[in-house]
């Protein structure tokens, strides 16, 4: 269920809260990539336009964009998707799989330090 | 496992079965978490026993997979709730109306069919995006455009047959189209047009085929389930320009609205435009809070004083012209003619893009729908902390005199309502729509139970007070549907009663989406009218 209170509130502690625990699969990666581009870049990339990036530069969240994050973690990532949070809807399974939603996990924690 | 109205547990589980049998295990979807996804996001009943929650979902990959499920549906009188992607989102998203309907997902039916540059129509499949027609136009680097709704993720199908509309020249997307392929609720496929001419060779350019036009009766209906769609699409133009004309008073309106509906109804406009004003979005500053405070509130030549010390017009109106840069550009001249007689009018020419965009140019467009590239930007439109809205969206008259009467009507009902003068948000009065405005109010969805209980009162008491004045909604959040259906009354509601009549005729155990529009089937029409 999207709740946007309590699903930011456990979504932004879990970013802090695990670190990457294995370097990820470089297929993965790119296959992360790939989703990320279709399902999640019209609204957290870069330029003009781009609700979910404008909405968290509002909160002071640095960088906004999603794909330049170091400390994203799995399960906040998939809080957001498969519950949604502010008017970002959850995600059905006919969209993101589950096996997609693990490539954007890789994709977006890819920089993290572990 | 939760259960459809009606049908047994035995029952239910037997039709799972099968169901899984159609299309596969893993597209039935049953656990309370894979269910949850179809709730609507924007849901008005957040918190609430009233949060109409699927029962399940299934997610065929064809036509024949769809007749299965319907069949299936048949059998257990299972009703359905069909989605193409879901992505509606302030019209009811993936949830469906009736409680314990099963979401019949198109989404995986993502195929595009085709896509020809020469006559300029595509051939897709429902679960097919704006961004996914956009991706294979540009990948196959065809000539051509496609018209998106706001929201890029939406459905060509789903939008068009919920008569969705967007911003050039192909902006009415119901009309836009040409061409159906239908699963009828007793699971036989139709194709409508010159679709049911056997190896037809303009299913896609000739939209009317033989005999009664029966297209309509699939938008915003529960009598089939759309398979295939045709689109007629936009050559991609040399050129787009805009022009903003700006008037000083606010009577100019009723001018400016004049010179407005002749071009676009001389095909001279063909696009969406509309109707701004900067007291809708300036940031007030001491002198425009200590006006809006007077006693009464300020006097109309307080206003136009204000606006004129500031350079500013009282009205605006930003024109699209689409085509050659010469005929645009000659477009614009015109129509700066055409408003020149209004005393003090002014004129600021936009930039002239050419096509195709350079990639590295993308960017300079806050919103590029009106360009044909699909974008989320519209989500942006109440604020980074919304958490979803609900529109509000009547029809009213394309002239001024109409706009200022509905602007003074809702802004009396809003203080009527004790919520703030005027919108929360709105866009609009805009001409998605030929011949008229389309005025779009977003009520926020909150997670409050008391607030949204409050704002569903109020969005209903807006739908009456919109048909007391003769504006009637063009499309509304399934928490409406009934609502609005009860004010196109006409003759003692002989619309609905003729609605319920097909209804009863072809889906007679009222599988599909009852409730749609307001429309029961007849097994339900006591429970729930």
């Amino acid at each position: 269920m999207k709740n946007a209170s309590l699903g930011l509130f456990v979504a932004l502690n879990l970013m802090v809260a695990v670190p990457a625990l294995a370097a990820p699969d470089q297929d993965q990666i790119e296959k992360g990539h790939k989703v990320y581009d279709k399902w999640c870049f019209p609204c957290h990339g870069t330029g003009l336009g781009k609700p979910g990036t404008d909405a968290l530069a509002a909160r002071g969240q640095k960088p906004a964009v999603l794909e330049e994050r170091t400390d994203l973690t799995g399960p906040a990532i998939k809080t957001f998707v498969r519950h949604g949070v502010l008017f970002m809807p959850m995600l059905r399974k006919t969209e993101v799989s589950d096996a997609d939603l693990d490539a954007i996990v890789a994709y977006l924690t890819r920089n993290n330090k572990p | 496992m939760r259960l459809p109205p009606g049908v047994s547990s035995a029952d239910f589980s037997e039709a799972v079965k099968q169901l899984q049998d159609a299309v596969g295990p893993e597209w039935v979807f049953t656990s309370d978490e894979d269910v949850d996804l179809y709730r609507d996001s924007y849901s008005p009943f957040w918190h609430e026993q009233e949060e109409p929650i699927p029962s399940a979902a299934v997610a065929p990959d064809g036509v024949e997979q769809v007749q299965a499920v319907v069949r299936i549906a048949n059998r257990y009188k299972i009703p359905l709730w069909t989605i193409s992607t879901g992505k509606n989102l302030g019209y009811g998203g993936s949830a469906p109306l009736l409680g314990g309907s099963v979401v019949l997902d198109l989404k995986r039916m993502n195929r595009v069919l085709e896509v020809n540059d020469k006559n300029h129509y595509a051939l897709v499949e429902p679960g097919v995006s704006y961004f996914d027609l956009y991706r294979y136009i540009q990948d196959h680097k065809l000539k051509v455009w496609i018209d998106p709704a706001d929201p890029g993720w939406g459905s060509l199908i789903g939008n068009a047959v919920d008569r969705g509309g967007g911003r050039t020249p192909m902006r009415d997307h119901f009309d836009a189209h040409c061409g159906m392929e239908v699963v009828l609720p007793n699971g036989e496929v139709m194709r409508t047009g010159m679709g049911a001419l056997p190896n037809s060779k303009t299913w896609q350019q000739y939209r009317y085929g033989f005999g009664p036009y029966v297209n309509g009766m699939f938008s915003q209906s529960s009598l089939g389930v759309v398979t295939k769609m045709g689109f007629w699409l936009f050559p991609e133009p040399e050129a787009y320009l805009t022009g903003t004309v700006s008037v000083p008073k606010r009577d100019d309106l009723v001018p400016l609205v004049a010179g407005l509906a002749y071009l676009m109804n001389s095909s001279i406009v063909l696009g969406t435009t509309s109707v701004a004003s900067p007291l809708s979005f300036l940031r007030p500053d001491a002198e425009l809070t200590a006006l809006r405070a007077k006693p009464g509130g300020p006097s109309t030549q307080e206003m136009e004083h204000y606006l004129q010390e500031k350079n500013l017009g009282y009205w605006s109106i930003e024109l699209p012209f689409y085509g050659p840069a010469k005929v645009v550009t000659a477009q614009w001249e015109y129509a700066k003619e055409k408003f020149s007689g209004i005393e003090g009018v002014t004129f600021k020419e936009g930039a002239m893009h050419r096509f195709p965009v350079d990639p590295n140019d993308l960017p300079q467009f806050q919103n590029s729908v009106a360009v044909g590239i699909p974008s989320l930007s519209v989500f942006g439109v109440g604020g980074g902390r919304s958490e979803g809205h609900v529109w509000f969206s009547p029809i009213v008259p394309m002239t001024g005199e109409a706009v200022l009467e509905a602007q003074q009507v809702f802004n009396d009902a809003y203080r009527e309502m004790g919520m703030p003068i005027g919108p929360l948000f709105f866009l609009g009065p805009a001409s998605n729509y030929p011949r008229c405005f389309l005025v779009l109010f977003g009520f926020p969805i909150e997670h409050d139970v008391e607030k949204n209980k409050k704002n569903r009162e109020n969005f209903k008491r807006l739908i009456k007070v919109a048909a007391e004045h003769g504006w009637g909604e063009y499309r509304t959040h399934t928490a409406f549907m009934e609502t609005v259906m009860d004010t196109y009354s006409f003759n003692n509601h002989a619309l609905r009663r003729f609605h319920e009549t097909v209804k009863d005729a072809l889906d007679p155990n009222g599988i599909l989406s009852p409730g749609k529009c307001g429309i029961w089937p007849k097994n339900m029409r006591k429970a729930n009218a």
